[in-house]
């Protein structure tokens, strides 16, 4: 993500360059942000995808034991 | 997010996991009947075969969730009008096939009306800056979602030449609305992703509170709606009904509050009709007193008569409510194609029956 006042350049992947409205968000380059209509409406938490991927494994792993 | 973990949330070993623990957790031989409000939500499910990997007696359907499909033939009219005013009417692809009472907004273009396609409303304004000579009407539809968007555009001092005509309408009523609705029995929303990214969770608190109805927000990935799914399970195997958040990247607590402060300066809440389903109360925003400058409906006099919303043997109001699927409405794929739609439901691209009649792998 490239920034410009309100307009952002948005990587929106494999190097497809777009121009989104960053207004109600507040982002800064090399953040990921999600994208409606020309509007960046909400950021990204890439952390917490990791986490939640790894949680969803955890708690899958162990209801295994518990179940049988 | 990038596409390592976009990848990791559509992992198939995942998936079948949380298969496996939908199995387990699923009662043996009640029905339980979930309820989706997102065009995204249907095209996930549908486009992954998802419904395939649910227990029989595990049913998912699909309510008002498609913005496009829900805007009453009234106010395509209203767009018509303007366009036949003379104004340069934009608007959302989506919406130009969408039938109004007599004509759709493609079929005003065909008579010479000026009608535009743009990719949101930034460029509808942009437009009207470089058209000094011409007056431009963007078409607002759309949920939470896209409602901040038209909010920070007629905030930011749009030129004299550019006016809206709002039609945004809001989930939760119509989610309301759905509880109330006899024979649908539903036990258990999940809400929608992107809605949610800008309101939050706390619009959703009533539904466990008043209603006893478990509801989970979730993403639009296959591990994502599986997950919900799962969570909603459980908490009917428990004999609870919570407010759970499965898509935690995205939705925050609080929604995105720099959202919801410019959609409150720029629209009041009012009652709207919806396709399909009428009136409801406090479901739709229309600019404030203030702004009203830009409101194409009072700056053009547009005045229409009560809309037609359904045309005969169209069964679009019964596919909105997720009363019945797509393939239970006779005209479905006969009479009616993603080549010749008859229903709004046909025409956009988050409308049921479009999602169905596009997906290979559908399967209930």
């Amino acid at each position: 993500m490239r920034l410009d006042g309100s307009k952002a350049q948005v990587d929106f992947g494999e190097g497809v360059l777009r121009e989104v409205n960053v207004t109600l968000v507040d982002a800064k380059v090399g953040d990921y942000v999600l994208v409606h209509a020309g509007y960046a409406i909400q950021m990204v938490d890439e952390k917490d995808a990791l986490e939640t991927l790894a949680l969803w494994k955890e708690i899958l792993a162990f209801e295994k034991e518990q179940g049988s | 997010m990038g596409m390592a973990e976009k990848l990791r949330f559509r992992d198939p070993e995942l998936a079948k996991s949380i298969a496996q623990k939908i199995r387990e957790v699923a009662p043996k031989d009640e029905t339980v009947k979930f309820c989706h409000v997102c065009g995204t939500h249907e095209w996930t499910i549908t486009h992954y075969g998802l419904r395939s990997l649910l227990p029989k007696n595990v049913e998912v359907i699909a309510g008002p969730g498609c913005p496009v499909c829900i805007v009453p033939a009234a106010e395509i009219d209203e767009a018509v009008q303007l366009s036949q005013k003379g104004v340069v009417v934009t608007c959302f692809g989506d919406v130009l096939r969408v039938p109004g009472s007599h004509m759709s907004l493609l079929d005003a273009k065909a008579t010479g009306a000026d009608v535009r396609v743009v990719y949101g409303v930034a460029d509808a304004v942009e437009m009207a800056k470089r058209e000094r000579d011409k007056e431009f009407a963007f078409f607002a539809v759309g949920f939470e979602t896209t409602a901040p968007s038209t909010a920070v555009e007629a905030l930011g001092k749009p030129p004299e030449n550019f006016s809206f005509l709002v039609s945004h309408r809001l989930i939760p009523p119509a989610m309301e609305l759905l509880l109330g609705v006899g024979d649908l029995q539903i036990d258990g929303f999940i809400a929608p992703g992107h809605v949610s990214a800008i309101i939050g969770l706390k619009p959703y608190e009533l539904f466990p509170r008043v209603y006893r109805m478990p509801t989970v927000v979730a993403g639009f990935e296959p591990i994502d709606v599986l997950m919900g799914i799962y969570m909603l399970l459980k908490q009917r195997a428990e004999g609870t009904a919570r407010l759970e958040n499965e898509y935690t990247r995205i939705v925050k607590w609080e929604g995105n509050p720099k959202a919801l402060e410019v959609m409150d300066r720029a629209f009041a809440v009012t009652g709207g009709n919806w396709r399909g389903i009428g009136r409801l109360p406090d479901s739709a925003l229309k600019l404030r007193e203030e702004l009203s400058a830009y409101d194409a409906r009072e700056k053009f006099g547009v005045k229409v008569e009560q809309g037609k919303d359904i045309l005969l043997g169209c069964e679009c109001h019964l596919v909105i409510i997720g009363k019945i699927k797509p393939d239970e409405c006779p005209m479905f794929m006969k009479a009616c194609t993603p080549a010749n739609p008859v229903g709004a439901c046909m025409v956009s691209s988050e409308g049921t029956c479009r999602v169905w009649a596009t997906t290979a792998t559908r399967s209930q």
